[in-house]
């Protein structure tokens, strides 16, 4: 009893940190009315057209920054630990750029440096350097997580295995490579997953109709309704990490143990 | 002409050098071990056979086809690594089918084939099972299958035994032999366990200092060692420094005592100083038996005993001499402290040359 005690204390303290102002979010979105508890200013949320646009929007932008984040992150680090072991720190150290970069600096630079190309003259130019921006944005979750889930196999030895087996490059690493980090992947993508649905500055800087700068829009105009909005966001990053975690679970019962 | 030719291979990483002047030709069929101290340039070689590292100078020719520039994915050579080097996320009958499907055969002959070579390797219930369920000789088995599955030319394995413990090492070793056998597959072996490259090999590569010190059957390598550096690291051995007494008629004298050796030895002049080995097992302890034989006394100064031979250590005013004899019930084993003469024939004495 007096061994579980001070677990159990700060285990309450951090998850009261947590849950305390999401209750608290969810009392007073369901006071639209008053004298009564009310879902009208979810209704009022789900009504408008905007937000569904806003939150598919920032869905699909999710999942294409993580595609294309995997995509350059998993043959980089790959190649990095195999042949080029020696860059690792400097590699490591780009990719940690986005916490010392601003975002604002990012955006700025990123539009000063495509102005006048393709990129930012039309709707879906400004898509593709908002992805590319959150590309940037996912590299040190991304490579960490990866760099990782490889160090936990024998890169190596597997590599000159497929090759002896008449295996290239593009073989080794959709039927090897990946397979192997899929797990390390996703717990990288996850969190890019939430950071992209939350976005504001950067969607808001390229004008894009994305969930965060919809999120303040209703903020700055709502009263209830911003409440009962953010509740919904959670119920459905959540809802959509879930799923992500079971798509990938099939994979994951396979490769525990020991190797 | 041989099947694989290695002409003047020669490899150095930066300043250093790991494999030089490797001149090797293996017949078809053949089983040849690379033998020799670690950091003797073994898997380097090998490494340039299945293309993973590129010689600095030389060539390398399979059956007839110069590869020396041909990367490893189109070498057509199966490897098998100490750490198994499975695939985790696939499954053994997966594992084993991979060479075959990055090579687009259909379904059903990739399936034949996995089939077949589950009953080869007697796991013919595995091929669902992942490579963490199954125990480190069973993965071995398994990769040694997917190396297989493809009908490489060659079969190269670097040390493929050595994360084993010691009973499944020597089974696994006699399955390894038999397989190749039953296939007929050219094979090159790597290790630096000399007992097992004696037991599967035809011929041993016996290697020093990233050169070959000597190539031959496990009875040449063993019985008629080229240089001291393959006596010494070939089984164990006794080296006696002698003085040459009598270089005409072979008489050599050891701490006083004469001795003589089965050849004449007109390169050396009387006083010179050289090494005599001999085997522990061709001397025995009869000092009183044997007309021609060579003598020692000395005093016994250990007896081990190891079950089915015994271990003499002999003190020799300063040298020491080890004797291996069969266990013998009615025997009674020397005492240690006790005066002992030995007796060896003249044709067990190794003169060498360099000493
Ligand atoms: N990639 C490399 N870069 C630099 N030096 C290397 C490299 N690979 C091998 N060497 C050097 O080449 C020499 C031979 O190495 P190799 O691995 O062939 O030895 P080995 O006979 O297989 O030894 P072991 O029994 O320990 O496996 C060693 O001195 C090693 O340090
Ligand atoms: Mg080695």
């Amino acid at each position: 009893m007096g061994k579980r005690f001070w677990p159990w204390l700060w285990f309450l303290l951090g998850a009261s940190y947590f849950l305390v102002p999401l209750y608290a979010t969810f009392d007073f979105s369901l006071r639209a009315r008053r004298g009564e508890l009310t879902f009208a200013a979810y209704a009022n949320v789900l009504r408008d057209i905007k937000f569904v646009e806003s939150f598919s929007f920032s869905l699909q932008t999710a999942l294409a920054t993580i595609v294309v984040s995997a995509l350059v992150i998993v043959p980089t680090a790959y190649w990095v630990q195999l042949r080029l072991p020696r860059l690792r720190p400097v590699v490591e150290f780009f990719t940690l750029l986005p916490f010392v970069v601003p975002a604002v600096v990012l955006v700025f630079s990123l539009a000063r440096t495509y102005s006048r190309t393709p990129l930012t003259d039309s709707r879906e130019g400004l898509w593709v350097l908002l992805v590319g921006s959150y590309v940037v944005l996912s590299f040190p979750y991304m490579y960490r997580a990866v760099d990782t889930g490889l160090r936990s196999i024998n890169i190596h030895d597997l590599t000159e295995a497929a090759q002896s087996l008449g295996a290239g490059w593009p073989t080794i690493l959709m039927r090897v490579i990946f397979p192997n980090v899929y797990v390390s992947l996703l717990s990288g993508a996850f969190i890019t997953f939430a950071i992209v649905m939350g976005e504001f500055t950067i969607a808001a800087l390229l004008a894009q109709p994305a969930f965060g700068p919809y999120m303040n829009l209703l903020a700055s105009s709502k009263v209830y309704e911003p409440s009962a909005l953010a509740i919904i966001s959670f119920g459905l990053t959540w809802a959509a990490i879930a799923a992500i975690q079971w798509i990938g679970q099939g994979t994951q019962a396979r490769l525990v143990g020991p190797r | 002409m041989a099947f694989l030719e290695i002409t003047g291979v020669r490899k150095s990483f930066g300043a250093s050098v790991a494999v030089e002047s490797f001149h090797l030709a293996v017949a078809r069929g053949e089983f040849v071990s690379f033998l020799g101290p670690s950091g003797c340039g073994k898997t380097t070689t090998l490494r340039m056979v299945a293309g993973f590292e590129k010689p600095t100078s030389g060539r390398i020719v399979i059956d007839g086809v110069d590869v020396t520039d041909t990367p490893p994915n189109r070498r057509n050579v199966g490897m098998v690594f100490q750490s198994y080097a499975l695939f985790p996320n696939m499954t053994v009958a997966d594992n084993i089918g991979f060479g075959l499907k990055v090579a687009r055969r259909p379904a059903g002959e990739i399936q034949e084939r996995v089939t077949e070579l589950l009953r080869i390797i007697h796991m013919p219930e595995y091929g669902r099972s992942y490579p963490y369920q199954l125990s480190g000789g069973q993965q071995q088995r398994v990769a040694l299958a997917r190396a297989l599955a493809i009908q490489p030319k060659l079969l190269l394995l670097d040390e493929p035994l050595s994360a084993l413990d010691a009973k499944i090492r020597a089974s696994l070793r006699q399955e390894i032999r038999d397989i190749q056998r039953q296939l007929g597959i050219t094979t090159i072996y790597v290790t630096h366990d000399q007992e097992e490259a004696m037991a599967l090999s035809d011929r041993i590569v016996v290697m020093s200092r990233g050169r070959i010190e000597q190539v031959g059957t496990p009875f040449e390598v063993y019985n008629f060692p080229a240089t001291r550096f393959v006596a010494s690291f070939v089984g164990t051995l006794n080296v006696l420094q002698a003085t040459v007494a009598d270089a005409a008629t072979g008489r050599l004298s050891v701490q006083g005592q004469e001795i003589r050796v089965a050849r004449p030895l007109p390169e050396h002049a009387p006083g010179a100083s050289v090494g005599v080995a001999i085997r522990p097992e061709l001397i025995s302890l009869d000092g009183q038996a044997g007309h021609d034989a060579n003598r020692l006394s000395g005093t016994v100064a250990d007896v081990t005993f190891l079950g089915p031979i015994v271990r003499v250590q002999m003190h020799l005013s300063g040298d020491v001499l080890h004797i291996d004899i069969f266990n013998n019930p009615q025997l009674r084993p020397p005492q240690p402290g006790a005066p002992i003469t030995v007796r060896f024939a003249p044709d067990a004495c190794l003169v060498l040359d360099d000493a």
